[in-house]
């Protein structure tokens, strides 16, 4: 039997009727065709289907659908504003933060759960942070980079 | 991958979610954060008829002091909500644990009523609720009973739990002044499940004995256990690293590809002393 879920996606309010397996994943993808979310491992292990769920970050491959009724997701396409880039997606450009590109919808999603709880994280915070989502190209080094300047950028913007 | 079909009920009250369970009559399972049955259902290990969803229960939320010293974790607190928790902050073993369990992502969603309910025989929590003697309040149609943890855990995910019962809280005892706890654990890196992770508390000092010791041991068992030869070797004077050496006495020490019978049990020694000299650290 289908459920109707009602939930505002990147600042869109929605209207979808679901089966109950649905996940989350799946609506964002292939519902409301938002593509920038990743799935990889499908297992609730490599964070590349990461978004946030009422401001916190959650593996949308381990959410079904229905749980998130009424709630207020953001995915990567809700991060960029007409003003341009989020500082997240500004700094992992800008500080080389990628290689093949394909978990970094995800490592900004969660860092915006970091940011969200400190702009001002040490190094060992960040990789914290990020231990749920899996890079296999870069090391890691340039992520922790980028997200360190992004959070100087926020706390300038915060400031100013 | 996609779970089996299921219906779907979200339970509007604790009433109308026990009632549902029980109209289920084994079918039907709660569903919490979803962060251990929903990557079960995905892999149709788990194939319930009916979801009752019990996510949105605000009374089964949150910490509080119970009148007796005690203190109660609701069922649906999640560990993101724990280790935001003042209170729960005394508790050596928690604040090393609850930082390390999962990453944000399943902290944010992950309930200690739902860990505790699923029994992976590798999850830290358990562990620690052994340590701490905690006891598991769970509430059906047929009434509230509350089961004392150290005969929960009976076997690779099985428990004490009814099909038709809720983990409706959680009960630690009030911290003892004089007692330290700590949790150490070796994790597997990809999965983050501990290969062996120790719940110890320690204190009580008369002398040159120790007049307290709890050691809990998760990931090697069949199930976590309370790892009795090591506190009674504690008890009886041995120093940490010989009383460590009875940490799997009487247990079948699990073995896969990721750690092997040997290693795990060595590795279960070696944590179980870290533990216990983390523990005495902190009544310095």
């Amino acid at each position: 039997m289908a459920e109707h879920v009602s939930l505002v996606v990147n600042g869109v309010p929605r209207e979808v009727d679901v089966e109950p397996r649905r996940l989350l994943v799946q609506l964002l993808r292939e519902d409301l065709d938002l593509t920038g979310t990743h799935i990889a491992c499908d297992t609730s292990q490599c964070g590349a289907c990461t978004v946030t769920l009422d401001g916190k970050s959650v593996k949308s491959c381990t959410v079904l659908a229905v749980q998130a009724d009424g709630a207020n997701v953001t995915t990567i396409e809700g991060m960029a504003t007409a003003d341009g880039l989020h500082p997240l997606q500004a700094a992992f450009w800008e500080n080389h933060g990628l290689q093949c590109g394909f978990c970094t919808p995800g490592m900004i999603m969660s860092a915006a759960d970091l940011l969200a709880r400190t702009t001002d994280p040490t190094d060992d915070e960040i990789r914290h942070a990020i231990a749920g989502n899996f890079c296999r190209c870069t090391g890691y080094q340039n992520i922790v980079t980028a997200i360190r300047a992004a959070a100087t950028t926020v706390r300038a913007g915060a400031a100013g | 991958m996609i779970p089996a079909a299921f219906d779907y009920v979200r339970a509007t009250s604790l009433d109308d979610a026990l009632a549902r369970l029980a109209a289920g009559g084994g079918s039907a399972k709660a569903i919490a954060g979803g962060q251990s049955l929903l990557p079960l259902m995905k892999l149709r290990l788990a194939r319930p008829e009916t979801l009752v969803d019990i996510g949105r229960l605000a009374e089964l939320k949150g910490v509080r002091r119970l009148g007796d010293g005690r203190v109660s974790i609701g069922g649906l607190t999640t560990y993101d909500e724990m280790l935001r928790d003042m209170t729960l902050h005394r508790y050596g073993l928690l604040a090393d644990a609850l930082p390390n369990i999962g990453d944000v992502q399943v902290r944010n969603r992950g309930t200690i009523g739902g860990a505790t309910a699923h029994a992976d025989p590798a999850s830290d929590m358990p562990a620690i609720l052994l340590a701490l003697d905690a006891e598991v309040v769970v509430r059906s149609v047929r009434g509230e009973r509350a089961i004392p943890i150290a005969g929960f855990f009976q076997g690779a995910f099985a428990s004490a739990l009814e099909p038709d019962e809720l983990i409706t809280e959680l009960r630690l005892p009030g911290g003892r002044e004089d007692l330290g706890s700590a949790y150490r654990a070796i994790e597997q890196p990809a999965s983050g499940y501990s290969i062996a992770g120790v719940a110890a508390i320690i204190g009580a000092r008369s002398g040159d004995r120790w007049g307290f010791c709890s050691v809990a041991i998760t990931g090697v068992g069949e199930h976590p256990y309370r790892a009795t030869a090591v506190e009674s070797a504690i008890l009886g004077g041995a120093s940490f690293e010989a009383a460590a050496a009875h940490a799997c006495d009487g247990v079948t020490v699990a073995s896969d590809i990721h750690a092997d019978r040997e290693y795990r049990a060595h590795v279960a020694t070696v944590q179980v002393r870290r533990a216990l000299e983390a523990a005495a650290a902190r009544l310095a």
